[in-house]
């Protein structure tokens, strides 16, 4: 069999690659670090020397195979108890693309590191064991995808090998899936049976299941379409910091620096800052190799405009007649992240974009069984991993976009002014 | 494929420049943690992009172990001339001339862990709030759970179970007085991205990093620059050989390889092909399994 280490032994020097980002959960046995363990060495990401770290680590816990779930145990604790306890970041790149995998745990504080690893990814990979076929945390993995609105879902249908590669096993686990999967807010669902331990369909195509006619998970990883994932509709530019040079070359210079969250920005283009609502037009976007005609997101350049008005960081530039919503009063899904419940009452700072205001929760809408879905209204007390549609309200206006609109702009985290913890995510729904 | 899509480097770039704003704009004195290194340099050629056309709005702070490599510290003062910022240098010497840290004795002595006492010194006397360092999470285990915003005690400490969650691209710099952060803009970058980003941009690098000749012993798999404080061991001898390094740290502990990459396309095309990590040549990495995270939890870089 011919691993891609030979394919692509020459090549990972290739300069025009995209780059996509992808979240894995599971739970200890499912085989998620063992599939990791594979993409990352077969795609020749793991080097000798850290090979030869997990040849002796297996052999001195007894194991007659190289242990790959070994490669990606991150913290001594972790390593002690055999769990991984945090969002673990991991890269792997062929030819075609690089690759960033968000490793979240299964079952320790799953919701939490869920959350965290799906709100920067393109892609969920969901594994599901062909002998138990969809589980509660299956349900659970793909419905936090489908709420942090991830494009795309893969479902690695694991363990094959222990089903005697059998197509109706796949198909049970496929049909299983659909029914459920109706229920959720994703467009594009895949389905790979696989066995991570041995390779098959992982990097090239299995020869034990020849009744699978579709491509291997790294074949597809490396031509998901994902450039219109983007939102380049709506224009969305958050001032991070002014520019000005205290330089006498740049006597007046002034220039809004921050990343496109949205759209595309031409030189010309009458835009609004909000929330003030003042107008002006973009005369040029800078950046150090030279000014540029367009700009689109996620570039980080900086914008100058005609005319000398007030514009800060925490405000946002938009095209002018394109505008997102101005608010103090919100529904946002939060995902509480503290060990502390939310205090009655209490004050919290509310960041969006680069924009920072206080906020109070005033009123729990309803719970929402993260297994299930179901909406729960009789208990509406908050704890660590809840997820809870609230309605806020903020001590000035904020500008946002729906989230499904935007994830950028219609995104929200919660501190708390005495920890200065981070101790929610939010989704804005309106 | 539409035009309005970036290549990985280019997404990697903004997404730094994007951190190292986020860092001017949360913070009152931010500094950049630079150590000659290849990715410290990238970070300040960052942070160069980030503000244009105005200075880098921070100054470099650079942790001195009194053992460096000559070529080094010629890089580093040119290039802050050519930038025109300043340079804050903390000292090992000074630190261990006060008694505030002890050198290491043996035959493996080094001051690689002297290193936390001048950095903290150095972060508390500038008052610094916010070090930006070039620190990826590819480079090692400890470091795959690092965050962009890294969260340190007034004692400089870092604390993996208790870190803050990063969602969407919100940092949360909210702190206590005394507390600091560490920020590590190219996070997501692995070393391939680093060097084939240096070429794509033509940063300058110190000679350490092309192929020359040096006199070096082989120790541990790696080849040692000979100095005036290596101690040979029974049965070592210096040898010439054409070689260069990976990784640029203390002349004590970095090793170099045999190489005869003497031009960036080379280093890419050799670093592809290769096949052991580049933190395999330094010795500070090899005392343990869990060296690495436990200098972290101290405060290291």
């Amino acid at each position: 069999m011919i691993n891609i280490r030979e394919r692509y032994l020459d090549t990972s020097t290739t300069k025009e690659m995209e780059l996509l980002r992808f979240t894995t959960a599971g739970s200890v046995d499912d085989g998620k670090s063992t599939l990791i363990g594979r993409l990352l060495y077969d795609s020749k990401s793991i080097f000798e020397d850290q090979i030869e770290a997990v040849k002796k680590s297996s052999e001195r816990k007894g194991l007659t195979h190289v242990d790959l779930s070994l490669l990606t145990d991150g913290l001594r604790s972790e390593r002690e108890q055999g769990i991984t306890i945090d969002v673990a970041y991991r890269y792997f790149a062929t030819p075609k693309r690089k690759f960033i995998i968000a490793d979240t745990p299964g079952h320790i504080q799953y919701t939490r590191n869920m959350v965290t690893g799906a709100s920067t990814a393109n892609l969920a990979l969901v594994l599901v064991d062909a002998r138990h076929g969809v589980i509660e945390q299956t349900c659970r993995h793909s419905f936090i995808a489908s709420l942090l609105k991830i494009p795309h879902v893969i479902v690695c249908i694991n363990k094959m090998d222990l089903v005697d590669f059998s197509e109706e096993a796949y198909n049970k686990v496929v049909e299983e899936y659909e029914a459920f999967a109706s229920k959720l807010d994703i467009t594009d669902i895949r389905y790979i049976p696989i066995s991570a331990l041995n390779g098959d369909n992982v990097v090239n195509r299995s020869e034990n299941m020849d009744w699978y006619k579709g491509a291997s998970l790294l074949d597809t990883l490396e031509t998901i379409h994902i450039s219109s994932d983007q939102n380049h509709i709506d224009a969305r530019f958050p001032v991070q910091t002014v520019i000005r040079p205290h330089q006498d070359e740049y006597h007046d210079y002034r220039a809004y620096a921050g990343r496109v969250a949205g759209g595309i920005f031409r030189k010309g283009d009458k835009v609004t800052v909000l929330p003030s609502g003042l107008t002006s037009k973009i005369k040029s976007i800078t950046t150090f190799d030279g000014d540029i005609e367009e700009a689109f997101s996620p570039m980080s350049v900086s914008i100058n405009l005609d005319d000398d008005i007030d514009v800060s960081r925490g405000d946002m530039i938009v095209k002018t007649n394109n505008e997102p919503e101005v608010g103090q009063d919100l529904n946002v899904l939060l995902c509480w992240m503290a060990a502390r419940p939310p205090r009655p009452g209490a004050k919290y700072y509310l960041k969006s974009t680069t924009n920072e205001v206080m906020a109070i929760i005033k009123e729990v809408t309803y719970k929402i069984n993260i297994n299930t879905m179901e909406k729960l209204d009789e208990d509406t007390s908050i704890k660590m991993n809840d997820m809870a549609m609230v309605k806020m309200r903020t001590t000035r206006p904020l500008v946002y976009d729906e989230y499904r609109k935007n994830r950028i702009t219609g995104s929200l985290i919660l501190i708390d002014d005495t920890t200065n913890e981070t101790v929610a995510a939010g989704t804005i729904h309106s | 494929m539409s035009k309005y899509y970036l290549t990985h480097l280019q997404e990697l770039e903004s997404e730094a420049i994007y951190v190292i704003r986020e860092v001017v704009a949360q913070f009152d004195r931010p500094a950049i943690l630079f150590s000659g290194g290849k990715d410290s340099i990238v970070v300040t050629h960052l942070a160069r992009k980030a503000f244009y056309p105005a200075r880098i709005p921070m100054p470099l702070i650079h942790i001195d172990t009194g053992h460096n490599f000559i070529e080094t510290m010629e890089f580093r003062d040119n290039l802050v001339d050519e930038l025109g910022i300043q340079l804050i240098v903390g000292s090992v010497q000074t630190a261990i001339d006060k008694g505030r840290a002890v050198e290491e004795e043996g035959i493996n002595a080094s001051r690689n862990e002297l290193q936390i006492v001048s950095l903290l010194d150095a972060i508390e006397e500038n008052k610094i709030d916010a070090a930006i360092g070039g620190a990826r999470r590819d480079e090692e285990k400890a470091r795959a759970k690092e965050r962009f915003f890294s969260h340190r005690d007034d004692f400089g400490q870092w604390d993996p179970k208790n870190q803050r969650p990063e969602l969407w691209n919100m940092f949360n710099g909210h702190k206590r007085m005394g507390e600091h952060f560490r920020v590590f803009p190219i996070s997501n970058w692995t070393e391939m991205d680093v060097w084939n980003y240096i070429l794509q941009e033509n940063i300058p690098i110190p000679s350490l990093y092309f192929a020359h000749e040096r006199e070096a012993v082989y120790r541990d798999g790696t080849w040692l620059p000979n100095s005036e404080f290596l101690v040979l061991r029974e049965g070592e001898k210096i040898e010439k050989k054409r070689m260069r390094f990976r990784t640029l740290g203390d002349i004590t502990i970095t090793g170099g390889i045999e190489s005869d990459a003497d031009t960036l396309e080379k280093i890419v095309e050799e670093i592809s092909a290769t096949r052991s990590t580049e933190r395999g040549n330094r010795s500070d990495d090899k005392r343990s399994d869990t060296s690495m995270e436990d200098r972290k939890k101290q405060g290291y870089f």
